[in-house]
C-alpha cells in the first residue's frame, strides 16, 4: 500500500465532468467555454433556446463529435479514445431521429440487442414502455411518443449507468410528454444517470435535479431549479378577488395594491368584487397576505399565486424569453 | 472473439434485405426495370447473336445493356438509402451503438450484390425462353463479372451519395452522374474511336471497364484477355473507396 493513501476518502466523482468544452463549425461558434459536472443517480438537464450549443454539447461528451478543445471524461473513460468500451456503458436518444420506415418494432430491439454484451429482455422492457402492443409495427406507423419511446427503449436496452436525452419530447402532444416525463424519472429511480436537453422550461422543472443554462456556447448559471428561482426571482404575486371594502387599505403594510378594473383601492367595487394584485418578495410573503385576510377579516372569493418559474429566471438571465 | 466488423453484420443485413423488399417502389424498379428494357429492346433490335452470325444489324449488345443497367440500379437505390438514412438521422443513430461504420455500409453493398444476383437470373431465364438463339455464356462467369462490375461503381456510389445535398437530390445527382457514364461505357460507340481526351475519361469511369469486360465474357475472350479492366475495376474500387471514406458525411 502506498504509504500517501489515506485510510477514508470522502470523495464524489462525477460521472461526467467537462472542462473549458469548445466546437465551432467553420466560423459558428457552436460551445464557446463550457464546464460542467453531473453526478451519479441524477436528472441533470442542459437547458437553452434552440442553436444555445446544447446538442453540441451533449454529442461531444457522448462521443459521438470531436470537440475541437477543452477535456471530458464519462465515467472515466474519454468519450473519443476509449468509444467502444463507453458505448457498452452509455445509452443515447438523438434528437428528431428517425429509424428506417419499414423496421419492424421487435426488429430494432433484436438488432440492438445484439450489440450490447449485457442486455435486458426485450418483452419486459417493451412492456414498460408500453409498446408490447406495437412489435409487429413498422416505424413509419408509430405515433410521435411512440417513436421517442422505441427510442428510450434501445437507448435502455444495454441497461446502461448514463442516458443521454436529447430534445426527447420536441413536437409531442400534452398528453404524450407527460407519459414520457414518467418515464424518465423511473430512468432515474432505477439508479441511471440521466443527461438530457430540453428547451422547455417546464420539462426542467417538472424533471430536472439540477439545471444548467446555456447560452451563445456559454453556460450562464447551474443548480436546481428551486434554489435558482429562489436566487434569481425571488418576487411573489397574489392575486385575490374581494367584495369588501377599503381592502387596499387593510392590506397596505405588505406593498401596493393594484387593482385589476383599474379603481380606486380603497373604495368597495361597483359590480360587487374587484381582483387585487399584490407584489412582494421572499418566501414569507405569501404567509403574510394569509395572515392579514384573516387578521382583517377579508372576505375573499378567489386566490392565487403566481410564483416565478425557470422560464422566468431565463428572462432575467438572458434579457429575453426562450422562444424568441 | 469475432473482428468487430461482424459484430451485428449479417443481423443487419438480413434486416436490410426485408426492410428493402417491404419498399415496393425501389424493389419493383432494381429488379423489373433491367428486365423490361431486356425484353422490350430485345424484340426491337433483337439479341447479339452467336459470334459467327453477322451482326450489323445489332446497334449494341442488349444483354449486356441489360446487364449494366442491373449494376447502375443497384447504385441509384444505394445513393437514394444512404440520403434518406443520412437525412432522417439513421445514420447517425446506427453510428451511434457498437456497429461500425464498415458494417453499416457492407451490409447495405451485401443487399445489393444479392438482389444484382436475383436481377442477373431473371434476366438470363428471360433472355433462355424469350430469344432462343440467344449466345449460351458461361454463366458463373458472367455473374461473377457483372458482381465485380457492380462492387466497383458501388464505391463511386458512396462517393455520389456524399455529394448528394438531400434526399429529394439523390435521383437527379445519381442520374446526372451514372448516365453520362453509360452513355461513354464504350457500349453504343466504341471508345478506340473516342477522342483522345475523352478516351482517357473515359477509362476513369469503371463502366467502361465494365462494358469491356462484360463484351470478353461474353464473345468468349474472357477475363484473362480483359485482366487490365478487372485490375482497372478494383483499383477504381480502391481509388472511389479512399475518397469516399474521406469526404462521406454521416449527418
Amino acid at each position: 500500500m502506498p504509504p500517501s493513501t489515506p485510510l477514508v476518502t470522502f470523495v464524489v466523482i462525477p460521472v461526467i465532468s467537462v472542462f473549458n468544452l469548445g466546437k465551432r463549425y467553420g466560423r459558428t461558434v457552436a460551445v464557446d467555454d463550457v464546464s460542467l459536472e453531473v453526478f451519479e443517480g441524477e436528472i441533470f438537464g442542459l437547458i437553452g433556446p434552440n442553436g444555445a450549443g446544447k446538442t453540441t454539447t451533449m454529442e461531444c461528451v457522448e462521443g459521438n463529435r470531436v470537440p475541437d478543445k477543452g477535456t471530458i471524461s464519462v465515467l472515466g473513460l474519454d468519450p473519443r479514445r476509449d468509444a467502444n468500451t463507453l458505448r457498452q456503458r452509455i445509452g443515447v436518444q438523438h434528437q428528431e431521429a428517425h429509424l428506417q420506415k419499414r423496421i419492424k418494432v421487435w426488429e430494432a430491439v433484436d438488432l440492438w440487442r445484439s450489440l450490447y454484451t449485457r442486455v435486458v429482455d426485450s418483452d419486459t422492457l417493451l412492456a414498460r414502455l408500453g409498446l408490447e402492443s406495437k412489435r409487429d409495427s413498422w416505424f413509419m406507423n408509430l405515433s410521435g411518443g411512440q417513436k421517442q419511446r422505441l427510442f428510450i427503449a434501445l437507448a435502455l436496452i444495454h441497461e446502461p449507468e448514463v442516458v443521454f436525452l436529447d430534445e426527447l419530447t420536441t413536437g409531442l402532444d400534452p398528453q404524450a410528454r407527460r407519459a414520457i416525463w414518467g418515464l424518465v424519472t423511473g430512468i432515474r429511480d432505477r439508479g441511471t444517470t440521466v443527461f438530457l436537453t430540453t428547451h422547455l422550461m417546464e420539462e426542467a422543472e417538472r424533471l430536472c435535479d439540477r439545471v444548467a443554462i446555456i447560452e451563445h456556447g456559454r453556460l450562464i448559471e447551474v443548480g436546481t431549479p428551486d434554489d435558482l428561482v429562489q436566487k434569481h426571482c425571488p418576487e411573489r404575486t397574489v392575486v385575490f378577488t374581494s367584495d369588501d371594502s377599503n381592502v387596499g387599505g387593510r392590506m397596505q403594510a405588505l406593498g401596493p395594491v393594484e387593482r385589476a378594473d383599474g379603481g380606486e383601492v380603497g373604495a368597495v367595487a361597483e359590480g360587487g368584487a374587484a381582483t387585487y394584485t399584490i407584489r412582494g418578495a421572499g418566501d414569507d410573503f405569501v404567509t403574510d397576505v394569509i395572515n392579514i385576510i384573516a387578521r382583517e377579516g377579508i372576505r375573499v372569493r378567489g386566490f392565487r399565486t403566481e410564483i416565478p418559474t425557470l422560464e422566468d429566471v431565463f428572462l432575467k438571465l438572458t434579457g429575453h424569453g426562450i422562444r424568441d | 472473439m469475432q473482428p468487430r466488423f461482424l459484430q451485428g453484420f449479417w443481423k443487419l443485413t438480413w434486416l436490410e434485405t426485408k426492410i428493402f423488399t417491404r419498399e415496393p417502389m425501389g424493389f419493383v424498379a432494381t429488379l423489373v426495370m433491367p428486365l423490361v428494357v431486356f425484353i422490350a429492346l430485345g424484340r426491337a433490335f433483337g439479341v447479339a447473336k452467336p459470334v459467327a452470325a453477322p451482326q450489323v444489324d445489332i446497334p449494341f449488345n442488349v444483354a449486356i445493356l441489360a446487364a449494366v443497367l442491373i449494376a447502375l440500379s443497384a447504385v441509384q437505390s444505394l445513393v437514394a438509402i444512404i440520403s434518406i438514412y443520412r437525412e432522417g438521422g439513421i445514420l447517425k443513430r446506427l453510428r451511434a451503438t457498437p456497429l461500425s461504420p464498415v458494417t453499416i455500409m457492407g451490409a447495405q453493398v451485401v443487399v445489393k450484390l444479392a438482389f444484382t444476383v436475383i436481377s442477373l437470373s431473371l434476366l438470363m431465364l428471360a433472355g433462355r425462353r424469350l430469344f432462343p438463339g440467344i449466345r449460351q455464356v458461361n454463366v458463373f462467369s458472367f455473374t461473377a463479372a457483372v458482381l465485380l462490375s457492380t462492387f466497383s461503381i458501388l464505391s463511386l456510389g458512396f462517393v455520389i451519395a456524399s455529394l448528394v445535398p438531400t434526399a429529394r437530390f439523390a435521383q437527379p445527382v445519381g442520374a446526372a452522374v451514372l448516365y453520362p457514364m453509360l452513355a461513354l461505357s464504350g457500349l453504343f460507340y466504341p471508345v478506340d474511336r473516342f477522342p483522345r481526351a475523352l478516351r482517357a475519361f473515359a477509362y476513369l469511369f469503371p463502366t467502361t471497364h465494365a462494358v469491356s469486360l462484360l463484351n470478353g465474357v461474353w464473345d468468349g475472350s474472357g477475363w484473362g484477355a480483359h485482366w487490365v479492366n478487372v485490375a482497372a475495376l478494383l483499383v477504381l474500387f480502391a481509388g472511389y473507396t479512399a475518397l469516399s471514406t474521406r469526404v462521406f458525411r454521416w449527418e
